[in-house]
């Protein structure tokens, strides 16, 4: 079997309002397969249909060549699902909690207890879930949704609300279960986390996936100019203009910025003029890529 | 059955854990036991009592044993006394005019009179006896239809038992299903290999577990400090007590079914148990009530329990008085329960 999720015209409205609409892709073994959106894109809805709970209006799903819905006992204990909204039993300590959903997937305790060391709650092992910052419940979570070692694990906004430690603690564990061989599907705002996990990112908008491809890919696809700024004493902005290759330049008091498709003969040239004090290269990432495809202005 | 385990532990702890669960559930309707026991064993063991103004010659030659069951004052005012018993101070005022014995009581406390009446009129009896000189020739000898004493506390502990296990069963079941609904942890209990039986089964487990232990408790209590004495086959309350739970369960589930925030499903839940409680002689015995509400109260699972329990633990009568309110109690669950799961939802929306 070398397709783990497929998906095929997928639709879904909410009280005539398409919150997806037709979206069709496939994820491999072994994948780490990203959705990236803004808000109200549909990420979630489109997650939730894959995993079995909403029934979608039209389209065909295949999740490990088994249909999600119905709600299918077989199929489920080889799914993790980390919710975009955290729920837990009431009154239960981390460790009650994370024990609970072990046995409820015949996983014995000492796997649950192991998971809580691997997001770093041991120190929290006996507190009320409800007394947890945001971010631990978080971690919580996501260890309740892993402790049963999925073949596929869907995540919907792991990182939102993770300090930076956190964060990255967090994609070393998704990257050790994705070099185990477990497929991983996941939301997310942040583009580094995409360009640093993913193998391939669908960028949504509207119900609809707009591209698909890895991030390398896609940023190439953009043929997206390079900004090189230095500081606003290196050299005056017409002389900037002047040089070969540059199509524009801006400057904000402190530094000017050149834009460029030739950064080799801008580079040089300023290299020659001694014009290099505070040098940045920037390129073009998926946030220009993301920005380019879905627009800059605020959704709903 | 996946799951069950796990899930049960869940919910106990959830329940033990919840200080007001455990109140609403052990503490408050014991708290009424005390309250009804205090004040109804006071009662019954009140003596009447009677103001006698003047002399009153019948009185005073009334047979010992008889007069030990008044407490006769003597006064001298006839207004003042009659104004005693109207304010409800006294039972009675007797005087005497020649051969005429006049009897003022007040209908307020109807028990009172009667009692009064009856022993006054004992008194006259026993004095017209001692003038003719005859011995009594019919006689009247009163046997009570109950085990042993009538007293109160063994009506009141079954109707209370019932309220109590029909509250906490009922809140029980609707706040699991709205609060793991709310929460939306029923959707991650959607996603893990567990069947809907297995919550539903663990929800069953603990409420039947926490209805025992209210048993036991009521139970103990009210023998140790309020003189409960259980009837021959009162042990056949232990199944009508599960049965009963599961037909409470039905109801708090279909209540949990029908509402989307806790606030709501206890109000519903309120709305539901405290009418049933009292229409279902929970609190007082509805033998004075219209034949119209009797028939709604024999709609009510609670009526039947109570019914049941009052049958094989106070009135002494044998296992078999259980098997009717236990099948009707069964089919109530199975129907309501049915009703129910069709109208479950996994999540809010
Ligand atoms: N249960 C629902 N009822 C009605 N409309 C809904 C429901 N869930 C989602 N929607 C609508 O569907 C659209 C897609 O929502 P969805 O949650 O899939 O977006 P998302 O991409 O996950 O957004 P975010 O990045 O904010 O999590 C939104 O416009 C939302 O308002
Ligand atoms: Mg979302």
């Amino acid at each position: 079997m070398n397709v783990v999720i497929e998906v095929r015209d997928l639709r879904k409205s909410y009280s005539g309002v398409a919150a997806v609409d037709g979206i069709s892709f496939v994820a491999r073994p072994g994948e780490f397969f990203g959705i990236l959106g803004p808000n109200g894109a549909g990420k979630t809805t489109t997650l939730e249909m894959i995993e079995g709970l909403r029934k979608p209006d039209s389209g065909a799903i295949s999740l490990l060549g088994r249909s999600p819905w119905p709600r299918d006992e077989e199929l489920l204990p080889r799914i993790g699902v980390q919710l975009q909204a955290s729920a837990f039993f009431e009154q239960m300590t981390a460790r009650e909690q994370i024990r609970t959903f072990a046995a409820l997937y015949g996983v014995p305790d000492r796997r649950a207890d192991e998971m809580l060391e691997t997001v770093g709650l041991v120190d929290k092992a006996d507190t009320r879930t409800e007394k947890l910052s945001g971010g631990q419940q978080q971690r919580l979570a996501i260890a309740c949704s892993l402790v049963h070692d999925p073949e596929v694990v869907f995540l919907d906004e792991p990182t939102s609300g993770l300090d930076p430690q956190a964060r990255r603690n967090l994609w070393d564990l998704l990257r050790s279960i994705n070099e185990a061989g477990r497929t991983v599907v996941l939301t997310t705002h942040y583009m580094d986390e995409a360009e640093a996990l993913c193998d391939r990112v669908a960028i949504m908008d509207h119900g609809r996936i707009l591209k698909l491809d890895s991030p390398a890919a896609l940023v190439r696809g953009l043929d997206a100019p390079l900004h090189i700024s230095v500081e606003a004493a290196a050299i005056a902005p017409a002389d900037a203009r002047g040089l070969a290759g540059v199509e524009h330049v801006s400057e904000d008091g402190s530094s000017v910025m050149l834009t460029t498709r030739d950064a080799q003969s801008v580079l040089a040239e300023l290299a020659r003029r001694s014009a290099l004090e505070g040098l940045q290269v920037r390129g073009a990432g998926l946030e220009d890529v993301f920005l380019d495809l879905t627009g800059r202005e605020y959704r709903a | 059955m996946r799951g069950l385990v796990p899930l049960s532990r869940a919910m106990l702890l959830g329940f033990v854990r919840d200080r007001m669960a455990l109140f609403f559930t052990l503490l408050f309707p014991l708290m009424f036991l005390v309250l009804f026991g205090g004040i109804f064993s006071f009662d019954t063991q009140a003596r009447s009592e009677v103001l006698q103004v003047g002399d009153v010659p019948i009185l005073d030659r009334a047979p010992r044993e008889q007069v030990g069951e008044v407490d006769i004052t003597r006064v001298d005012d006839l207004a003042a006394a009659i104004d005693q018993v109207g304010k409800g101070d006294a039972d009675a005022a007797v005087e005497q005019h020649g051969d005429e014995l006049v009897l003022h009581f007040s209908r307020a406390d109807q028990v009172q009179a009667a009692t009064v009446q009856g022993t006054i009129g004992s008194f006259v009896s026993a004095a017209n006896q001692a003038v003719s000189g005859e011995p009594p020739r019919y006689r009247l000898r009163a046997e009570q239809v109950e085990d042993d004493s009538l007293e109160a506390i063994q009506f009141l502990t079954p109707g209370l038992l019932g309220w109590a296990i029909a509250m906490s069963a009922t809140f029980g079941a609707a706040l699991t299903l709205v609060t793991w609904r709310k929460s939306r942890l029923l959707r991650k209990l959607r996603l893990a290999p567990v069947p809907t039986a297995s919550i539903v089964g663990a929800r069953v487990g603990v409420s039947m577990l926490v209805a025992l232990v209210q048993m036991a408790v009521f139970l103990g209590l009210a023998m140790a400090f309020f003189g409960l004495r259980l009837t021959g086959s009162w042990w056949m309350a232990i199944p009508l007590v599960l049965v009963a739970t599961l037909s409470f369960l039905a109801i708090g589930l279909l209540a949990g079914a029908v509402t989307r925030t806790p606030e709501s499903a206890s109000g519903l839940a309120n709305l539901i148990v405290l009418p049933m409680a009292f229409l279902s002689g929970s609190f007082f015995p509805l033998e004075g009530a219209p034949a119209w509400l009797q028939a709604i109260s024999r709609a009510l699972p609670l009526r039947h329990l109570n019914e049941g329990m009052l049958d094989v633990m106070v009135r002494g009568l044998g296992p078999s008085a259980a098997w009717a309110p236990i099948g009707v109690l069964l089919g109530f669950g199975l129907v309501v329960g049915l009703i129910a799961v069709r109208l479950f939802r996994w999540e809010a929306d």
